[in-house]
C-alpha cells in the first residue's frame, strides 16, 4: 500500500504525487474521511483520480492512500432484493448509518457479513471442478437459486464441501489444485468492474425476450442477448418504457440501473415492484430485481461506475445459466459524467465537448451482452439483454451519444414527443423504430406462436406506411378524395394504432399483454379490415362499414381479461361477420 | 487561527488567484477584505499546490492586488436557519435585507446540502389542490414533487406562480405550510409584483424570502437557491413543514453559471454552458421531494424563461430531463386572452398518476384527464386542417371536436387568476366539455363511469 500527497482538487478530480507504485484503476481512499476513488491517469509519479464523492473541504497535503485493488463488486447471495449506489454500496445500510441524506466516507460492505445463507451441495468430495462449474446452490429468494461457481483460475478435485448454514465469508469449499495447493471458496467472490467476465462462446441470439408490451414484441422484438435504445426527449414515456421492461420481461434476473436521474424514480420502483406480480412465477418482482440508483445529485465520477457495477452484477447471474435484463436509464448522463471527467483532465475534447473514447466505452457497454455459453466443464447457457435509455439534447437524435449508440445496437425504439402529446403510449414511433432482430426471430415465432404471426406482423405495418402517405394526400386535398378503400385503409390503421399499438401501462389489465393474445388481437384488427373489404367490393357505403358496431366493441378489445379474451374476440368477431353479411345483403336487396 | 494572505496574484472577471497559502480545501469559504475595510465573500473552485483559484461572490471593483486581504474561513458556505427565518426578507447571500436583526441560528448549515437516499426517498402521492383546472384536472402537482413553469418574456409566469402559491391547499390534511421564494436576477418590479401578493394575502408571515434582484452581483445568483433550498429543507425535515418552493428565474442561474466557466476557460457545452449544466441544476432540484423520517416536504415550482420560447434549449432541456414534468405557457393563447396561458398538451405532470383517483380525488379523474387530453390534441389537429382547406373539408365529427378545442380553452384553460376551483368543479366542468361529443367518442372512459358521470341532457 503506498501512499501520497494531494497537489491539486477541481471538484470530483484532485491530482496527488508519490503514487508511482500505484496501479492505474487502482481504488484509493482520499483524506481524512477517507473518500473513495479511482485512479484514471498516471504522470510520472503524478496520478490523477476521480473521487466517487463529494470532495468539499479536501485540500492540498493531504493523504491518498492506494488499496492496490481495482473498483471490483462482490459476488454473493444477497445482492437481489437490494438498492446499491454507483459503486454497490447498500443504500438501506447507509441509511441506517447517515439517515435521509448520504453523507461523506461510510463504509458498508456490500452484501451482508453476519447473514447466513443455506448452502446444498451439488459436489461431493473427490469430484474433479474447473473455473465456473457449480459446486453448491443456496436458496437467495424464493425464485432464484444463487448458484455458486468456482471461482476463475481455479480448478482441480474437491478436498471438502461442507452443508449448512453459512455467512458469505466462510470456507465452504476447499479444492486441491493441479500443482497441489488448497484453494479455499466461500461463497463471496469479488470481480473488477471494469472487465467483462469470461465466456466459452456466444451463439447468435434467435429466442425473443418477451415484454408484454404490444408494439415491442409484435412490431419490434428484442432478442435475448441483444441490445436496444430507447431514445426520446423528455416527456416522451423513456422511463415508462423502461419501467414496463422491468416488470414484464420474460427473464430470471432484472439488473435495473438508475444512472444520473430522479431520485423519486428509483423510489418508484423500489416501492412498486415488492407490490407486483412476475407474470410467470406468481412471487413478487423485487425478487429477481437489484437496483443500482446514482441519482443526478449524486456525485458524477460514480455515475460513470454505476454502469459497470450493474452489468458486472448482470454476468455473474448469466454465468449461473439465467436469463439477465440490464436496463440502463440513462446512458446519456453516464456520457455526460465521462465528458465532465475528460474535461477536468483537460483532454482535447471530439464532438461537442465528448471525449474522443466515448463511441468505444459505448461499443464496449452494449458488447457485454449476448447469448453465451458460460465458461465451466459443462454446457450451460446463459444471456444478458441490454436495454439503454438515451436523453438526447432537444430530443435531436443527430448528437454523439444517440449516434454512437444507434451504430451498435440491433433494435431502436424511437420515441416521439408529438405521440406523447397526443397520449399516444407508449411514444415509440412505427415508423422510423426497428429491430434488426426480425429474421432471426422469424423461425421462433413461427413455431410458437403461429405461422400468420410474422405476415400479420407486415400486414399491420404495411397499413401504417399505407397511412402515412395517405395522411400527406389528406393534409393537401381532405378526405373525400380519398377512394374507399384508401378511407378503409386509414381506418384500419387508426384501429392498429390506437386499439393495438397504444398501451396504457397504469391499467391493471393492459399493462402486460401475453403473446398469444397480441397475434390473437393482430387477427382481429386484420379481420376488421378483411371485412371491410369484402363490404366495400359490394358496394356498402363506407361511413356504413366504419359505424359498424363491432369497431367500437374492438376499442375496447385490449382491455378484455387475460385469461378469457379468446371468447370476447370471438364473439366480436362473429358480431362483424354478421354486420358485414347485413350490410351487403341490404345492399344487394336494394 | 485564521491566516491572512496579501498574495492575489490575479484578478480576471469574477475569478481571483491566490498564491502562496496552506490549509486551504476546496469549496472553502473565504473573506476578501479591501483596503477601505468593505468585506467581500468568495469561494475555493480549485487548489493547485500551493495556488487556489477563488470565486468572487460580488464585483471584483477595488480589489488591490498589494493591499487587499484574503482569510480562509475554514468551513464551506454556511446558512444560519432558525424558525424566526419565516416572514423575513435576505439578500442572496443570506444576509437580512429588511433592516431586520440578524437571526439568531438553531444551527449553520452547508449551503450545497447532501443527496437525498433514494432508499430513504418516501414517493410523492398526495394531490395538492391548485384551484387551477389545467394544473389539477390534467396535470396534477402532488406533495414533494419539482414541477417548473417554462414561460417565455413577457408572459404570466410570475401571476401563475402566485396563484398556485395563493390557492395550494391538500384536501386532507391541515398541516403546517411555508413558502420559501428565491428571486434570482429578476427585476424589483417582478420581485415587488410577488411580495405585495404575499403582503395582500397574508400568506407573508410564513414565507421566507431570498432576493437578488437584477442589479444585485450576478454570481451571488449561484449560492441564492441553495440558500433558499437549505431553508426550505430545515423547515420542511426538521420542522415538519409542508414547504413550497419557487425559484425564479433559472435562466439567470445558468448564465450566472456560464460566466464562471467561461472565466475558468472550461470547454463548453451547448451554447457556450457548461458540461456540468445537468449534474449542477440537479444538485438543486433533487432537493425537492419527502424522505421516510419527517412528516414535512419540499414542492417545488422553478420558473424559467426559455430564451425565444425555445423548449430545446439547454436550460429548459436539461431541466425538463430531471424535473417530474412541467407547466408550459404559450404565446398563442395569452394573445387569445386565455388566462393563465397554459398549452396544456406539451405540459406534463410525471407524478400525476400517483396522486389522483378514488380516494385522492375522484375514480373518474384518470379516464376523463386522458380523453380530455386526446380530444383537444385531435381538435387542434382539425383546426389546423380547417384553416388549410376550410370547414368543409372536415368530417362531421372533427368538427365536433374542432368545437370541443374552442370551448376547452375558453371554459376550462382559461379561468383568470382569482377563480379557486374545487378539484370536483375542474371534473364536473371536464364532463360538461366531453359532452360535446358522441358518446362513442369516449373510449378512454370506462362505460360505468360515463354512465355515472355524463351529464345527463346529452345521453
Amino acid at each position: 500500500m503506498t501512499s501520497g500527497k494531494i497537489i491539486k482538487v477541481s471538484g470530483p478530480l484532485i491530482v496527488a504525487e508519490g503514487l508511482s507504485h500505484a496501479n492505474m484503476y487502482d481504488v484509493v481512499r482520499v483524506g481524512n474521511d477517507r473518500l473513495i476513488g479511482e485512479i484514471i491517469e498516471m504522470r510520472g509519479d503524478r496520478a490523477s483520480i476521480q473521487v466517487y464523492e463529494e470532495t468539499a473541504g479536501i485540500g492540498f497535503g493531504d493523504e491518498v492512500i492506494t488499496t492496490g485493488a481495482p473498483l471490483s463488486v462482490e459476488l454473493a447471495p444477497g445482492l437481489i432484493e437490494n438498492i446499491y449506489d454507483g459503486i454497490q454500496r447498500p443504500l438501506e445500510k447507509i441509511r441506517e448509518i447517515s439517515g435521509s441524506n448520504i453523507k461523506r466516507g461510510i463504509d458498508v460492505a456490500s452484501v451482508d457479513r453476519d447473514r447466513k445463507w443455506d448452502f446444498t451441495p451439488q459436489k461431493a468430495v473427490g469430484d474433479k471442478v474447473t473455473s465456473g462449474d457449480i459446486i453448491g446452490t443456496v436458496p437467495e429468494t424464493v425464485i432464484v437459486e444463487h448458484r455458486v461457481m468456482v471461482p476463475h483460475g481455479v480448478s482441480g478435485e474437491i478436498i471438502e464441501i461442507k452443508e449448512g448454514s453459512f455467512t458469505v465469508e466462510e470456507t465452504i469449499c476447499r479444492i486441491k489444485t493441479e500443482k497441489g495447493d488448497i484453494k479455499e471458496v466461500a461463497m463471496l467472490q469479488k470481480w473488477p468492474v471494469r472487465v467483462g467476465r469470461p465466456y466459452k462462446e456466444k451463439m447468435p441470439p434467435d429466442v425473443p425476450m418477451i415484454t408484454g408490451q404490444r408494439v415491442i414484441d409484435t412490431m419490434f422484438p428484442i432478442a435475448k442477448g441483444g441490445a436496444a435504445a430507447v431514445p426520446g426527449p423528455f416527456g416522451s414515456g423513456k422511463t415508462v418504457v423502461q419501467h414496463q421492461l422491468a416488470k414484464w420481461s420474460d427473464v430470471d434476473i432484472v439488473v435495473y440501473i438508475g444512472c444520473g436521474e430522479r431520485g423519486n424514480e428509483m423510489t418508484d420502483v423500489l416501492r412498486e415492484f415488492p407490490e407486483l406480480s412476475d407474470p410467470k412465477t406468481g412471487e413478487s418482482l423485487m425478487k429477481r430485481t437489484v437496483l443500482i440508483a446514482n441519482t443526478s445529485d449524486m456525485p458524477v465520477a460514480a455515475r460513470e461506475a454505476s454502469i459497470y457495477t450493474g452489468i458486472t452484477i448482470a454476468e455473474y447471474y448469466r454465468d449461473m445459466g439465467y436469463d439477465v435484463a440490464v436496463i440502463a436509464d440513462s446512458t446519456s448522463r453516464w456520457a455526460e459524467a465521462l465528458r465532465e471527467m475528460s474535461g477536468r483532465l483537460e483532454e482535447m475534447p471530439g464532438e461537442e465537448g465528448y471525449p474522443a473514447y466515448l463511441a468505444s466505452r459505448l461499443a464496449q457497454f452494449y458488447e457485454r451482452a449476448g447469448r453465451i455459453y458460460a465458461v465451466c466443464g459443462e454446457e450451460r447457457r446463459g444471456s444478458l439483454t441490454a436495454i439503454g435509455a438515451v436523453s438526447p439534447p432537444g430530443g435531436d437524435i443527430s448528437e454523439p451519444v444517440a449516434q454512437a449508440t444507434l451504430r451498435i445496437v440491433k433494435v431502436f425504439w424511437g420515441l416521439d414527443s408529438s405521440l406523447a402529446y397526443r397520449r399516444h403510449f407508449p411514444a415509440i414511433n412505427w415508423l422510423n423504430s426497428y429491430s434488426l432482430y426480425l429474421d432471426r426471430l422469424s423461425g421462433w415465432f413461427d413455431e410458437n406462436v403461429s405461422r400468420e404471426f410474422m405476415k400479420n406482423r407486415s400486414e399491420a405495418m404495411n397499413l401504417l406506411q399505407l397511412e402515412a402517405e395517405l395522411q400527406e394526400i389528406v393534409r393537401l386535398v381532405g378526405i373525400d378524395a380519398l377512394s374507399a378503400d384508401d378511407r378503409l385503409t386509414l381506418e384500419t390503421a387508426q384501429i392498429v394504432r390506437e386499439d393495438f399499438l397504444q398501451q396504457n401501462a397504469f391499467s391493471d389489465t393492459d399493462s402486460y399483454t401475453p403473446l398469444e393474445k397480441q397475434a390473437r388481437l393482430m387477427k382481429l384488427v386484420l379481420n376488421y379490415y378483411a371485412n371491410g373489404k369484402r363490404a366495400l367490393a359490394a358496394g356498402v357505403n363506407p361511413s356504413d362499414v366504419f359505424g359498424m358496431s363491432a369497431r367500437e366493441k374492438i376499442g375496447r378489445a385490449k382491455d378484455a381479461p387475460n385469461d378469457s379474451y379468446n371468447t370476447v374476440y370471438d364473439e366480436i368477431e362473429a358480431l362483424m361477420e354478421s354486420e358485414t353479411d347485413k350490410l351487403i345483403s341490404a345492399k344487394e336487396g336494394m | 487561527m485564521i491566516k491572512e494572505y496579501r498574495t492575489i496574484q490575479e484578478v480576471t472577471g469574477p475569478l481571483m488567484l491566490v498564491k502562496n497559502v496552506s490549509d486551504v480545501a476546496y469549496d472553502e469559504l473565504g473573506e476578501v477584505e479591501l483596503p477601505s475595510g468593505e468585506r467581500r465573500r468568495c469561494k475555493v473552485l480549485e487548489v493547485n499546490g500551493s495556488d487556489v483559484l477563488v470565486q468572487l461572490f460580488e464585483n471584483s471593483a477595488g480589489i488591490n492586488l498589494a493591499d487587499s486581504k484574503v482569510r480562509f474561513l475554514g468551513h464551506g458556505i454556511e446558512l444560519g436557519v432558525s424558525p424566526d427565518m419565516l416572514g423575513r426578507v435576505f439578500d442572496g447571500m443570506g444576509r437580512p435585507r429588511d433592516g431586520g436583526p440578524e437571526i439568531l441560528p438553531d444551527e449553520r448549515r452547508n449551503i450545497n446540502g447532501t443527496p437525498m437516499n433514494p432508499a430513504s426517498r418516501n414517493y410523492p402521492d398526495e394531490f395538492i389542490q391548485t384551484g387551477i383546472s389545467t394544473i389539477d384536472g390534467l396535470n396534477t402537482l402532488v406533495r414533494g414533487q419539482k414541477l417548473p413553469i417554462f414561460s417565455g418574456s413577457g408572459l404570466p409566469h410570475a401571476q401563475l406562480a402566485a396563484q398556485i402559491a395563493r390557492q395550494a391547499k391538500v384536501l386532507s390534511a391541515d398541516a403546517k405550510f411555508a413558502v420559501v421564494f428565491a428571486a434570482i436576477g429578476i427585476t424589483f418590479e417582478e420581485a415587488d409584483f410577488f411580495i405585495s401578493d404575499f403582503k395582500r394575502t397574508g400568506a407573508i408571515d410564513r414565507t421566507v424570502l431570498f432576493i437578488n434582484l437584477a442589479n444585485d452581483p450576478a454570481i451571488e445568483r449561484i449560492s441564492t437557491p441553495r440558500m433558499a433550498l437549505t431553508a426550505a429543507e430545515y423547515l420542511a425535515f426538521e420542522k415538519n413543514m409542508h414547504v413550497l418552493v419557487i425559484l425564479t428565474d433559472i435562466t439567470n442561474y445558468a448564465e450566472a453559471l456560464r460566466e464562471v466557466s467561461a472565466a475558468r476557460k472550461e470547454v463548453p457545452g451547448r451554447r457556450g454552458y457548461p458540461g456540468y449544466l445537468y449534474t449542477d441544476l440537479a444538485t438543486m432540484y433533487e432537493r425537492a421531494g419527502r424522505n421516510l423520517d419527517s412528516e414535512g416536504s419540499i414542492t417545488m415550482i422553478p420558473i424559467l424563461s426559455m430564451p425565444e420560447d425555445d423548449k430545446t434549449h439547454p436550460i429548459p432541456d436539461l431541466t425538463g430531463y430531471i424535473t417530474e414534468g412541467q407547466i408550459i405557457l404559450s404565446r398563442e393563447l395569452y394573445r387569445k386572452n386565455i388566462l393563465p396561458p397554459v398549452d396544456v398538451l406539451p405540459s406534463l405532470s410525471r407524478l400525476k398518476d400517483k396522486g389522483i383517483g378514488a380516494g385522492k380525488t375522484r375514480e373518474d379523474h384518470s379516464g376523463t384527464m386522458n380523453q380530455l387530453f386526446a380530444a383537444y390534441a385531435r381538435g387542434k389537429e382539425a383546426k389546423e386542417l380547417m384553416t388549410i382547406l376550410g370547414e368543409a373539408a372536415l368530417s362531421d365529427i372533427d368538427k365536433l371536436y374542432a368545437k370541443f378545442s374552442d370551448e376547452f380553452e375558453k371554459k376550462y384553460v382559461s379561468q383568470g387568476y382569482d377563480e379557486n376551483r374545487s378539484i370536483e368543479e375542474t371534473l364536473d366542468l371536464g364532463w360538461k366539455l366531453l359532452s360535446i361529443l358522441p358518446k362513442s367518442e369516449l373510449k378512454r372512459i370506462k362505460p360505468e363511469l360515463i354512465e355515472k358521470y355524463l351529464p345527463e341532457e346529452e345521453q
